[in-house]
């Protein structure tokens, strides 16, 4: 097997992985504001370590430069999206989950 | 100074996305890349701006290797919360004001926030910053200011 495609599967494994784990996150946080934790961190890393994956399989072409722009517009966009939908939410009144209210 | 600068950073995008080497098609290419530079120059370039502009640039690459580690760490906590059996979180507000001042500067700070560990910024501006942390360490490490300091080197003095 070739060292580049082996290393390739790793970062398509690590990358998928979290995403997995955002979206368990997703499912397991308590509150809105919470669950933006993961959409914004797990899935930014993740795209971008299965972006990497692909590039290093495809090697220097045209092509990964492609998926080097799609690397910076999802580290532009997805934070600022993420704060976007939260900062929608606090203006309508959303009140944050506490500790305390837990049972 | 800047029309030439931004038909050569068109041209070059032009290339990059539509990968064809004909002589018809480079034509077509340089012709609209020459058009885009003519009607959009001033808005994509400031002539002032030119010399930081491309001082700042070069700091803002400095400044990725640390984003990347903190991005990594943030996602390491992130699977750690996730996937603790108790889920050992402590969600809070944080407000705190900052001294940046240019826009980017307050543009780098807040995505930089969501990207580190638990925390997201929910508010930015001059006035104010509303910070969602997730536990009470990170509430913590963000007030300490260490990547406020880090901002604002990027930023620079030359605003």
């Amino acid at each position: 097997m070739d060292i580049r495609t082996v290393v390739t599967a790793i970062l398509l494994a690590v990358g998928c992985f979290l995403m997995v784990v955002a979206c368990i996150g997703m499912v397991r946080f308590p509150d809105f504001y919470a669950r933006c934790h993961p959409s914004g961190k797990g899935d930014t890393l993740g795209q971008m370590l299965v972006l990497v994956g692909l590039i290093i399989y495809e090697g220097f072409s045209l092509v990964s430069v492609k998926l080097l722009i799609i690397i910076a517009f999802i580290w532009i966009a997805n934070p600022t999206a993420t704060h976007w939908v939260m900062k929608a939410a606090y203006t309508a009144g959303l009140k944050p989950w506490q500790k305390s209210q837990s049972s | 100074m800047s029309f030439l600068l931004t038909a050569i950073v068109m041209f070059s995008f032009w290339i990059l996305l539509s990968g064809h080497f004909d002589p018809l098609l480079i034509t077509l290419g340089i012709i609209s890349s020459l058009l885009v530079a003519h009607w959009s120059h001033d808005l994509f370039l400031n002539e002032k701006e030119i010399g930081p502009g491309f001082r700042k640039a070069v700091r803002c690459i400095k400044y990725l290797p640390w984003l990347v580690w903190q991005i990594t760490l943030a996602n390491l906590h992130l699977i750690y919360l996730t996937l603790h059996p108790k889920m050992p979180i402590e969600p809070r507000v944080i407000r705190f004001t900052t001294e940046l001042k240019t826009g980017f500067g307050i543009v780098a700070l807040a995505n930089s926030i969501t990207l580190t560990p638990g925390t997201v910024t929910i508010k930015g501006s001059r006035e104010e910053f509303i910070v969602h942390a997730i536990t009470q360490a990170a509430a913590r490490s963000l007030l300490s200011g260490e990547m406020q300091g880090r901002v604002k080197e990027v930023e620079g003095r030359d605003v």
